[in-house]
């Protein structure tokens, strides 16, 4: 275990006779594998200084980080009233469209904004044309007429798909059976690695991608070759743009960093040039911390610089994470609430070797939380395995107790399928960072598909025949053994309408707003998935195991249409721990997967599912009619897997353990669970409540859990906030895979948290 | 330290005879002894074989370090005699020592005064032969004096190094029963020495002495059976000493 760290301090010693022609910006590093490809990954594991202490090296916020910080938050109260600060009616927004902008130039340790303005919102309008006007006209802008002319001869991702769908595709989605496509916004949930701007410049990069496109010389130019081509060429000259606007403020990162502030500056452009060019619904960031704390360490060894220094440039960093705005309409705003972005950036976790990736820096990315106050974003995501030193799962404990703003995914589950440089896109979607991508596709409602069996595959609010049409059940009360095949048969055509929807979506995706950057910072072959998800997972379960357990009477509108559910009897509710119903939930995950597997993929995509509404779970509730498990019509799904509200009575471990029992082997999208207690809950003092809530954590990653969402507040202090927004600007909750500010989720999805169950509540 | 230019027979990356774990063995040129059984005869003219930077050596050596971790392993300077380049071997240990990585001498000790205190110092462990114990077998044998070897060891035990002990066992040459109690009991009054090692006589190096167009000594003497190398070990166990 101590091997590579011995060899470390050795080298840092800058022998004579170790000396050679290494340049500047590599000395100090084992050198390996990495110097002669891009290898990310084997550079963090030779030159990595694993942490096993605590917090105690922390230091605080100093005079300029907070002086910038009020700064940005006297324009984030501004934008809070106006909704949105400032926006871009007439540049269309790329790499270099901007000239570089600053927040207050003389206190910015690390520099770069989306735009020439802070939160000034970019026009983007590659993804659909329709939209990026509607967004700006919903907030009372106006698109140039110039503008808006040389895009009417410019074909967008939105129009490519529409000219694709089959008719059946389009009921499907407006009957809301699948609802959230990506296909009139960007798709997003592709992570660039963009430390390898930071470790290597553009110019190797450049010369790399120059030999991959060599290497496809030989070949005979089929369409995928042809594809590939064309892609690697966009690939090259948007790292050219990337150098160029970093020379804009200043930079030249044709080279390798040389220092910590460079390092963490070059990986920022790299990122912001991503985020200049696209408008992803979840535009993360990737497992960087770890990495940029190698040189940290290395200039903190050498002098250079003091913790205080490191955390101000942290800091600055993710102020500016913190600072990611795009252009969204209402519609977009419901399922996706609260202007996220999902910055996400994965901390800690394990290595393959044992020693643990937890490094200094994964504590202060963190202590911004403390720095600066609670927050959305970035969406800090804790990689949680049961042997992390003690001193780092404590300190998150503390962190979600006093901020609420982390979320955790088990590292000890997913380093078996991704290795261990993976990281989080968007909630829960783990990706090998540069060597694998996902096609994000939404998710499909199968509560609405069991009430679509129930009705002959007719839409229960509209009448219409959306579904292919089977015999209606025509009984007074349901009967499991009559609905079952019908179920099934449902699921079968969903999967196919879904899969194939997908399909059309990054068919013209790819096509007309190609990932340029991002996929630049990626090795040439790539895993793609094909991230298949389900909405209303513990509606169906619960209102399976009622018709099973319980009398569910059906109620019929004048139409014949099954419209409302009366309930005799009780029944086992997902949350409880009881195999009775959780095996029906396991059972389902298992099935629709088996189902979504049966499709073809556009580009060969390896088919994956989550569990994982999002904020969506409002839109879906509203989309779906009454359930046979007693659920009223319009009223919210529970969030992603869990339980619905109010329904798991047995305490918070009990919940835990049915989640437990879903298979990520089936759902390797993942399996998200958003958890909310009482402080008083925890423990009586904050040593009692850290050391509790790290059991707890421990416990569900023990068995299996992937994915959670820690809230700790009362019900009481939302309902406070809800009523006086003003004195909460900082309030973050975390909801289905990220955080918000709760002030700025709508009134519906204010009340939906609310409603969720606080265990230790009675 | 600056670099020095040494002269180098061979290295040998996979070592696992001279020292703990697996070793990076360097054998240097040059030795003022003249041992009958000498199995790298080849080593013993000063300032043949191939010239070698230290640094460079070194830097080579650097590229090991993950082997040397496991087993306590590490760089073993052998020869000929190592104390013959004085400067060469200082710069060799001085440097393994800034790396980390565990250094082992393999000397007769005759040249010791040559080197300092904190010069001998920069050695993790001495593998020190002791070809004999009774001085006129150890000319015999060596061409040279004991004495020298027999105040190395004790100067080594003065600075609180550990000592490995090699002794060769020839059939009528080293294997009187003096001469081997003369060296255990000697071994047993030392507190450094950690382990001793007797090595049955071999006539690998015999092609050695011809190829050079030298007599070979020995060429009539037979290796030692099993049973006596052992009986030798345990008249080194009898001693308290920890006996290979």
């Amino acid at each position: 275990m101590g091997v590579h760290q011995d060899i470390k301090q050795v080298t840092d010693t800058n022998l004579p006779f170790l000396s050679d022609d290494t340049p500047a910006a590599y000395k100090g590093f084992v050198k390996g594998d990495w110097n002669k490809e891009v290898d990310v990954r084997n550079f963090i594991q030779l030159n990595y200084t694993p942490y096993e202490g605590g917090k105690d090296f922390l230091a605080g916020p100093t005079e300029a980080t907070t002086k910038l910080w009020d700064e940005v938050l006297e324009l984030m109260k501004e934008e809070n009233k106006k909704g949105v600060l400032d926006a871009d009616t007439e540049v269309v927004s790329t790499i270099t469209s901007h000239a570089p902008g600053y927040i207050d130039q003389a206190l910015e340790k690390i520099v770069g904004l989306q735009t020439d303005a802070p939160l000034k919102r970019a026009l983007m309008p590659y993804g659909g044309l329709k939209m990026a006007i509607a967004a700006l006209e919903s907030n009372g802008y106006e698109i140039s007429e110039e503008t808006k002319k040389i895009f009417e001869h410019r074909k967008t991702h939105n129009d490519g798909v529409f000219d694709v769908y089959t008719p059946e595709i389009r009921r499907a989605r407006s009957s809301g059976i699948v609802t959230g496509l990506p296909d009139a916004y960007g798709r997003g949930r592709i992570i660039g690695d963009y430390r390898r701007v930071a470790l290597y410049g553009i110019d190797f990069l450049v010369k790399d991608k120059k030999a991959q496109l060599a290497s496809l010389d030989g070949n005979a130019l089929t369409e995928n070759v042809l594809r590939l081509r064309e892609e690697i060429n966009e690939q090259i000259r948007a790292l050219g743009e990337l150098k160029a606007m970093a020379a804009s403020y200043g930079f030249d990162i044709s080279k390798p960093a040389e220092t910590a502030q460079e390092a963490v500056q070059w990986l920022y452009i790299a990122y912001l040039a991503a985020i200049k060019e696209q408008n992803g619904a979840a535009m993360s960031l990737g497992r960087t911390t770890t990495f940029l704390d190698i040189y940290f360490q290395r200039d903190i060894d050498a002098g250079l610089i003091t913790e205080a220094d490191a955390q101000e440039m942290m800091d600055h960093f993710v102020m500016k994470l913190r600072m990611v705005r795009f252009m969204r309409t209402p519609d977009y705003n419901a399922l996706f609430s609260g202007d996220p972005v999902w910055v996400t950036e994965s901390i800690g976790g394990m290595g393959m070797d044992g020693r643990t990736l937890v490094t200094k820096s994964s504590f202060r990315v963190l202590q911004t939380l403390i720095n600066l106050g609670p927050a959305p974003e970035p969406n800090l995501t804790v990689l949680w395995s049961e042997h992390m030193p003690k001193g780092f799962k404590d300190y998150c404990s503390e962190i979600s107790i006093k901020t609420s703003s982390v979320q955790y995914e088990n590292d000890d589950l997913m380093r078996a399928y991704w290795g261990d440089d993976y990281g989080i896109a968007c909630c829960v979607s783990a990706m090998a960072i540069g060597k694998q991508m996902q096609f994000f596709g939404a998710r499909a409602n199968l509560a609405k598909a069991l009430l679509y069996a129930i009705n002959g595959g007719k839409d229960e609010k509209t009448g219409k025949q959306v579904g292919p049409l089977t015999k209606p059940i025509t009984a007074d009360v349901l009967d499991w053994n009559e609905l079952a095949p019908l179920f099934d048969q449902m699921m079968d055509w969903i999967a196919k309408v879904y899969v194939s929807a997908l399909n059309c979506i990054h068919y013209s995706h790819d096509k007309y707003n190609y990932e340029r950057i991002e996929m630049a910072l990626h090795d040439r072959d790539i895993l793609r998935t094909m991230a298949c998800g389900i909405a209303g997972l513990s509606v169906v379960a619960d209102s399976i195991s009622a018709i099973k357990n319980a009398k569910v009477k059906v109620i019929r509108n004048e139409e014949g249409l099954a419209v409302d559910y009366e309930i005799e009897g009780d029944f086992p509710c997902f949350g409880n721990n009881d195999d009775a119903v959780d095996e029906i939930a396991e059972d389902i995950v298992k099935t629709f997967m088996g189902k979504i597997k049966n499709q073809n993929f556009y580009r060969d995509a390896m088919p994956t599912q989550s569990v994982l509404t999002i904020t969506s779970n409002v839109v879906y509730g509203k989309k779906t009619g009454s359930t046979p498990d007693g659920r009223k019509a319009g009223e919210p799904f529970a969030p992603g897997a869990n339980p619905m509200h109010g329904r798991d009575k047995k305490g918070a471990v009990a919940s835990m353990k049915s989640l437990c029992k879903l298979p990520y082997e089936f759902s390797q999208d993942g399996i998200s669970y958003t958890f909310s207690i009482i402080p008083a809950a925890l423990g009586k003092d904050e040593a009692e409540r850290i050391e509790n809530m790290s059991n707890l954590l421990d416990g569900y990653m023990h068995d299996m859990g992937h994915h959670i969402n820690v809230n700790v507040f009362d019900r009481a202090t939302l309902e406070d906030a809800m009523d006086k927004p003003e004195l909460y600007p900082q309030l973050t909750v975390r909801v289905s895979g990220y955080a918000v500010n709760f002030i700025k989720l709508t009134r519906e999805q204010q009340l939906d948290v609310i409603n969720r169950t606080f265990h230790g509540q009675r | 330290m600056e670099d020095v230019i040494g002269y180098v027979h061979s290295v040998e990356t996979g070592g696992i005879v001279d020292g703990p774990g697996l070793r990076y063995v360097v054998f240097t040129t040059g030795c003022p002894l003249r041992c009958l059984y000498c199995h790298n005869p080849d080593t013993m003219k000063m300032k043949s074989g191939t010239e070698t930077s230290a640094y460079a050596l070194l830097k080579d050596i650097a590229t090991y370090r993950d082997y040397f971790k496991a087993g306590g392993g590490g760089l073993t300077i052998s020869g000929g005699e190592p104390m013959a380049q004085k400067e060469f071997l200082k710069v060799l240990m001085w440097g393994a020592r800034q790396m980390g990585v565990h250094v082992t001498v393999d000397t007769s000790g005759y040249m010791h005064k040559n080197l300092d205190d904190e010069t001998l110092k920069l050695a993790d462990l001495y593998l020190l032969d002791i070809k004999s114990f009774l001085p006129q077998t150890y000319k015999k044998v060596t061409g040279v004096e004991i004495e020298p070897t027999l105040q190395f060891a004790k100067r080594l035990e003065a600075l609180g190094i550990d000592v490995w002990i090699r002794f060769v066992l020839v059939p009528d040459l080293t294997d009187d029963l003096e001469n081997i109690e003369g060296v255990a009991k000697f071994c047993s009054e030392l507190s450094n020495v950690k382990r001793v090692d007797v090595l049955p006589f071999h006539k690998m190096g015999e092609h050695k002495w011809q190829e050079m167009g030298k007599k070979y000594e020995l060429s009539e003497t037979r290796q030692p059976e099993l049973e006596e190398t052992e009986a030798a070990r345990d008249i080194f166990r009898k001693y308290g000493l920890k006996t290979y």
